[in-house]
C-alpha cells in the first residue's frame, strides 16, 4: 500500500542569481555578483502514513517550504522523487491536485473585492464541491474559527489574522485527503493558534484517512499536534521519530538553562569538556542572556557558573529541565532555532 | 461535471466580479457608458487634427478611423485581460498558488477570466458606435444578410486575440511585474501595423508586410466591409475575398491556439521548474 506522501532522495537547488551593479561595470569592467546556488533540500527521503499528523521541524531557511511546495505540485524537484497519494508530483499532479490542499501561514491571500464566504466557496468550486455542500461547510467552519461575524464583509477589510483564518478555511473546505500546513499559526494571537491547532488535530483523529504534513518552527506546536517529527536544517533531515523518541534521544544527557546578565564571551563554553551542545539568546530589554546547555553529566555546570561570575556577570536563574525538542535541535545541530 | 466547464464557469464569475464588484452597480453602469464615449471624443479630437492639417474633411476616413479605433477597444481589454491574470493572482491577490494547485485547467482558467473582459469591452464597443452613427455621423449599414459573417468574424477575431493574450501570459509565467509594458507594447504595434487608424496602404511596403502577418489586419478589415461596405478607403485587401479573409481568420485562429498552448505549457514547464509560478516581485 502506498504511502500517503514519500519522497526518495528528494533535492531542490535554486539556481544562483546574477547581480548586475551596471554602473561598477561601467567604470571597472567588473561588477558581476554571482550569488550561487542554494541547496533547499538535499536528498530527503521521508515516508509518511495515511492518517498521519507529522511534523516538520526546523528553523527559518531549512527547506520546509520547498518540501511542501514540490509536494502540491508547485515546484519541480531538481533530482529525487517525491510521490503523493502513489502519483508521482513531476510527471502526475493531476490526480494528486484532486486530493490535496495546502495552507501558508502568515500571508493574506485572497480577493479583495469577493467576501471572505465568496472566496471560499469559489476555491471550493474549484474542487467541484457541490455548492449546498459547500455552504454548509464554509458556515460551519466560520463558526469553529470566529469568523461568522466577516462572513460578509469584503477581504480588503479583514484583519491579517481574519485573512489568515479565511485561509485555513479554504484549506479544509475541500475535504482532501491530504493537507500541506505551512506555519498554519504564524502571526496569530494565542488563542486562534490555540483553536486551529486543535481543530488540525481532531480533523486528523476523527477521520483516519486524513493525513497532515505541517510545517513549523514552535517547537510546543509540533510537540503537542504530532504523530511523528522530522527535524530539518539546511535541506537535510537530521532525524525522525516520534516526539517521545526524539526527546528520549537526549535523555541520557542533562539540559540545563540559565539566565544571566548579558554575556558576550560565551567562546569558551564550547570547548568546556562534558559540554555536549549549547545556544544562547540575548534579551536586550531586559540586558539579559538565555544559555542552554546539553552536558554529558553535571559536572561542567562549576566551570560554567565559575566562567560567568569571572566576567563579572550575575547568575540570576539555573535550571535542571527535561529536554525539549529544541534541546533534540541543539544537541544535533550546536544552535537553537532563534 | 467537466474540469473545463467548471474552471470556466467559476473562472468567468470570478473576472466579472472583478471587473465589475468594484463599485455600486449604478455607477459601473454610468462608468461603463461614460468611458467610452469619452474615448470617442478623442477620436473627434484627433480626426478634427487631421482634417484642419490636411485642409479637407473626409467623412469615409473619420468613419474608416472611427470604426477601426471601436474595435480596437477589444484588442487592449482581451490581451490586457488574459495577460494581467498571472500577474495579478501572483502579485497583487498572491492566490496563484491556490488556484494552481486545484485541480482545474489553469489554461481555461485564464480564458474564463478573459471573458468578463470580452463582456465589458462590447459593451463599450456599442456605446462607441452607437454614439458615432447618432451624433458623429459615422455611416454603418450592417444588412441583415451580412449579419451571420459579422457573427462569425466576430467570434474569430476575439478568439485569436484569446490565443494571443494566452501566447503572452505564457510569457509572462516567467517575468517580472515590469513586463505589463509587453502588454502595452503589443497592442500599440497592432494599432499600427493592423490598419486600425489608417489604412494598410498608407504604410511602407515592409510595414503592409507586417501588417499582412497578423491575423488581426483581416479581422479589422472584415468586420469594416461588413458594418460600413461603403466607406471605399484603398485597405490594400481589397483583392481579397470576405471568404478568402474568413479562412485566413479560421486557419490563424486555429494556428495561433495551437501556439498559445505551445508557449503556455512551455512556459508553466519552466517557471514550476525554476520556482516562478507563485514569485512576488515586490517591484
Amino acid at each position: 500500500m502506498p504511502y500517503a506522501v514519500e519522497t526518495r532522495d528528494l533535492t531542490r537547488i535554486f539556481a544562483g542569481k546574477k547581480k548586475r551593479r551596471i554602473r561598477r561595470k561601467r567604470a571597472t569592467g567588473e561588477g558581476e555578483d554571482h550569488l550561487g546556488p542554494v541547496t533547499a533540500l538535499d536528498q530527503v527521503s521521508i515516508q509518511i502514513r495515511d492518517g498521519e499528523l507529522f511534523g516538520m521541524l526546523g528553523p527559518n531557511g531549512a527547506g520546509k517550504t520547498t518540501l511542501i511546495k514540490i509536494l502540491a505540485t508547485l515546484l519541480l524537484p531538481t533530482s529525487g522523487q517525491a510521490f503523493v497519494a502513489g502519483h508521482d508530483v513531476a510527471k502526475d499532479p493531476f490526480p494528486i491536485r484532486q486530493r490535496i490542499n495546502m495552507v501558508s501561514g502568515g500571508e493574506t491571500s485572497g480577493y479583495g473585492l469577493l467576501t471572505a464566504r465568496e472566496n471560499v466557496w469559489m476555491f471550493s468550486q474549484f474542487y467541484g464541491v457541490p455548492s449546498k455542500v459547500s455552504k454548509g461547510r464554509i458556515d460551519e467552519l466560520m463558526h469553529t474559527f470566529g469568523l461568522w461575524d466577516k462572513r460578509d464583509a469584503k477581504v480588503r477589510m479583514l484583519s491579517t489574522g481574519q485573512r489568515q483564518k479565511m485561509n485555513m478555511i479554504r484549506g479544509f473546505v475541500t475535504d482532501p485527503d491530504i493537507l500541506f500546513l505551512d506555519e498554519p499559526t504564524l502571526g496569530l494571537d494565542v488563542n486562534a493558534a490555540r483553536v486551529i491547532r486543535d481543530y488540525i488535530t481532531n480533523w486528523v483523529r476523527s477521520q483516519k484517512s486524513k493525513t497532515v504534513l505541517l510545517t513549523t518552527h514552535y517547537m510546543a506546536e509540533a510537540d503537542q499536534m504530532c504523530d511523528r517529527i522530522a527535524i530539518i536544517d539546511n535541506g537535510k533531515i537530521l532525524a525522525c521519530d516520534t516526539p517521545e523518541n526524539l526527546k528520549r534521544m537526549i535523555r541520557t544527557e542533562t539540559t540545563f538553562r540559565l539566565e544571566v546578565d548579558t554575556i558576550r564571551d560565551i567562546a569558551s563554553f564550547s570547548s568546556m569538556e562534558g559540554v555536549k551542545n549549547f545556544s544562547h539568546t540575548d534579551d536586550i530589554s531586559k540586558n539579559r542572556t538565555h544559555l542552554t546547555f546539553i552536558l554529558e553529566d553535571e559536572g561542567p555546570v562549576a566551570e560554567i557558573l565559575s566562567t560567568i561570575t569571572s566576567q563579572g556577570k550575575k547568575v540570576h536563574s539555573l535550571q535542571k529541565s527535561e529536554p525539549t525538542l529544541e534541546d533534540v535541535f541543539i544537541s544535533m545541530v550546536g544552535r537553537g532555532f532563534e | 461535471m467537466n474540469t473545463f466547464w467548471r474552471t470556466f464557469k467559476v473562472a468567468a464569475w470570478l473576472g466579472w466580479e472583478m471587473d465589475s464588484n468594484w463599485t455600486e452597480p449604478w455607477l459601473f453602469m454610468v462608468y461603463s457608458v461614460v468611458k467610452p464615449v469619452a474615448g470617442a471624443f478623442i477620436l473627434v479630437l484627433m480626426y478634427t487634427v487631421f482634417a484642419f492639417i490636411g485642409n479637407r474633411p473626409d467623412p469615409a476616413a473619420f468613419s474608416y478611423m472611427y470604426v477601426g479605433n471601436s474595435f480596437f477597444i477589444f484588442v487592449g481589454s482581451v490581451l490586457f485581460g488574459t495577460f494581467q491574470v498571472i500577474q495579478s493572482d501572483r502579485e497583487w491577490y498572491q492566490t496563484i498558488r491556490y488556484v494552481y494547485i486545484s485541480p482545474i485547467s489553469y489554461y481555461v482558467y485564464i480564458v474564463g477570466r478573459a471573458v468578463s473582459k470580452v463582456g465589458v469591452a462590447a459593451f463599450a464597443v456599442a456605446i462607441t458606435l452607437a454614439f458615432g452613427v447618432a451624433f458623429l455621423g459615422v455611416q454603418i449599414h450592417l444588412t441583415v444578410d451580412a449579419v451571420p459573417l459579422f457573427a462569425a468574424s466576430m467570434l474569430l477575431g476575439l478568439a485569436v486575440l484569446l490565443a494571443i493574450g494566452i501566447c503572452l501570459g505564457g510569457i509572462s509565467f516567467l517575468t517580472a511585474k515590469h513586463t505589463h509594458g509587453l502588454a502595452e507594447g503589443i497592442p500599440g504595434l497592432f494599432y499600427v501595423f493592423c490598419g486600425v487608424l489608417f489604412p494598410l496602404s498608407i504604410l511602407p511596403s515592409w510595414g503592409q508586410a507586417i501588417g499582412k502577418a497578423i491575423p488581426l489586419t483581416y479581422w479589422f478589415d472584415i468586420t469594416r466591409r461588413l458594418l460600413a461596405p461603403t466607406l471605399g478607403v484603398d485597405s490594400t485587401l481589397a483583392g481579397y475575398s470576405d471568404l478568402t479573409i474568413m479562412a485566413l481568420l479560421v486557419v490563424s485562429s486555429v494556428a495561433f491556439f495551437g501556439l498559445s498552448l505551445l508557449i503556455f505549457k512551455t512556459g508553466e514547464y519552466f517557471a514550476r521548474k525554476a520556482g516562478k509560478i507563485d514569485m512576488t516581485t515586490s517591484y
